[in-house]
């Protein structure tokens, strides 16, 4: 348990989450301050290159083995079924109609890109070391929860012309986050160590100085939303928020366990089944589920799980990994 | 100068529909089009600005285009049938153009 208190306290206190704070408080406190769109644009691109590429790099020392595979595969089943639990417990203790839920439900089962990366930086600042193919099942993990909440609604409704067609699906797949997450990754494999290497002083020296500018950013945007969407979060919806993640890290801890991954890596797979989607899933469902209230699914995933999966959740869920996997 | 009646219809939508949305333009007939990014708004869904959205797929456009009178009405059932359910508005007004063979 002091070890616990120990992490969440050097979480709480580390540059990266304060950036967040410092950029919450200030949208709360109706400050101008904000990041120009195009800088955010940049950092984030930055930070997925960067990301990617060190994954990339990693498994080219690693080498390649059947885990990798297995890895992906349970991603992708944890994507599509962690909506299906999170569909249940928003029926039982929430209001929301079945559509909301289900629009809710599929941002759960997809991942936060921001939260694996903080989480990565915290892993790495503690000296534990994970399997660089996390970041292919990332990306892996993105797209199927859309497929169960919209299966969820279709199997409801008996079919009412709602669904993915074949332009939604090449836009999921082919979203700017999993092409450059997954194109870097494959250069980082290519080029290998020596690859990293050659541009370490750009993505790896200053890589905690713009996830803090970029969280800075993250705070703002989450600030605002909580601000505008604070009327739609009743004590169930709230609740929920915070109990699906821990219901999906123990997902997460299940399976890492099962495939035999390193403490990092059952760590992170435990942060991607907690973290809920707030890029990717969004879009799909403002397209695929118009009807949906937007205000509910960004409010639960950005105002509510984004902060707390990266001030406590993270600090918990290493600590709970290093419990059952040791190390 | 001789002038032409014209109308021009003025769709402001999510951008994530904005590719549907000109798709659907152009096979009802529509020669060109114009598109704006919106900064903010406020309506019935409530109050929004593009300062407070994380990616471009939350943001609003405004697609612009003139077409002759007669097209109006094929342009416009093309246009809902993609915004039907989604956020967004749609106005025509009467405008006059010096080059109609343009539109």
């Amino acid at each position: 348990m002091s070890e616990l208190f120990s992490l969440a306290g050097d979480n709480l206190l580390s540059p990266i989450i304060l950036s967040f704070a410092l950029g919450l408080f200030a949208a709360l406190a109706r400050s101008d301050l904000s990041i120009p769109e195009a800088v955010a644009k940049g950092l984030s691109i930055y930070l997925l290159f960067a990301i990617g590429f060190k994954g990339g790099a990693s498994v080219a020392d690693y080498g390649f083995d059947a885990r990798l595979g297995f890895s992906l595969l349970a991603g992708v089943i944890l994507s599509a079924l962690l909506p299906l639990i999170a569909f249940a417990l928003l029926r039982l203790m929430t209001g929301l109609s079945r559509l909301d839920a289900a629009a809710v439900a599929a941002h759960y089962g997809s991942i936060s890109i921001v939260t694996f990366v903080a989480a990565t930086s915290v892993l790495e600042g503690r000296g534990i070391s994970s399997e660089g193919y996390m970041v292919a099942v990332a990306a892996a993990m993105e797209a199927p929860a859309i497929l169960s909440a919209l299966w969820l609604v279709t199997r409801g409704s008996g079919g009412d012309g709602r669904g993915m067609d074949s332009k939604l699906m090449r836009e999921i797949m082919l979203n700017g986050s999993i092409v450059l997450l997954v194109g870097a990754f494959v250069i980082g494999w290519a080029t290998g160590e020596d690859g990293l290497a050659e541009i370490s002083s750009f993505i790896v020296a200053p890589f905690k100085g713009v996830l803090c500018l970029f969280l800075l950013d993250m705070g703002l945007v989450a600030g605002r939303g909580l601000r505008g969407g604070s009327g739609i979060l009743r004590p169930g919806v709230l609740a929920f928020g915070v109990l699906m993640p821990l219901i999906g890290s123990g997902f997460g801890l299940a399976v890492g366990a099962m495939l035999g991954l390193s403490l990092g890596g059952v760590a992170l797979l435990m942060v991607l089944s907690a973290s809920a989607s707030y890029i990717a899933v969004p879009a799909a469902m403002r397209v695929a589920l118009p009807e949906a209230n937007p205000s509910i699914y960004l409010t639960l995933s950005l105002g509510v799980t984004f902060p707390f999966n990266l001030t406590l959740g993270i600090p918990l869920y290493i600590a709970i990994a290093q419990t059952v996997i040791g190390g | 100068m001789q002038t032409h009646r014209a109308k021009r219809v003025e769709i402001t939508i999510e951008a994530v529909m904005q590719s549907r949305l000109t798709e659907a333009l152009q096979k009802a007939g529509v020669k060109g089009y114009t598109i704006l990014p919106v900064y903010g708004g406020s309506g019935r869904s409530g109050e929004w600005n593009r300062s407070g959205q994380i990616s471009r797929a939350h943001g609003m456009v405004q697609v612009i285009c003139i077409i002759r009178e007669e097209r109006l009405d094929a342009m416009l059932e093309a246009a809902f049938a993609v915004v039907e359910r989604h956020i967004g508005v749609v106005s025509v007004v009467d405008c006059n153009v010096l080059r109609a063979e343009r539109f």
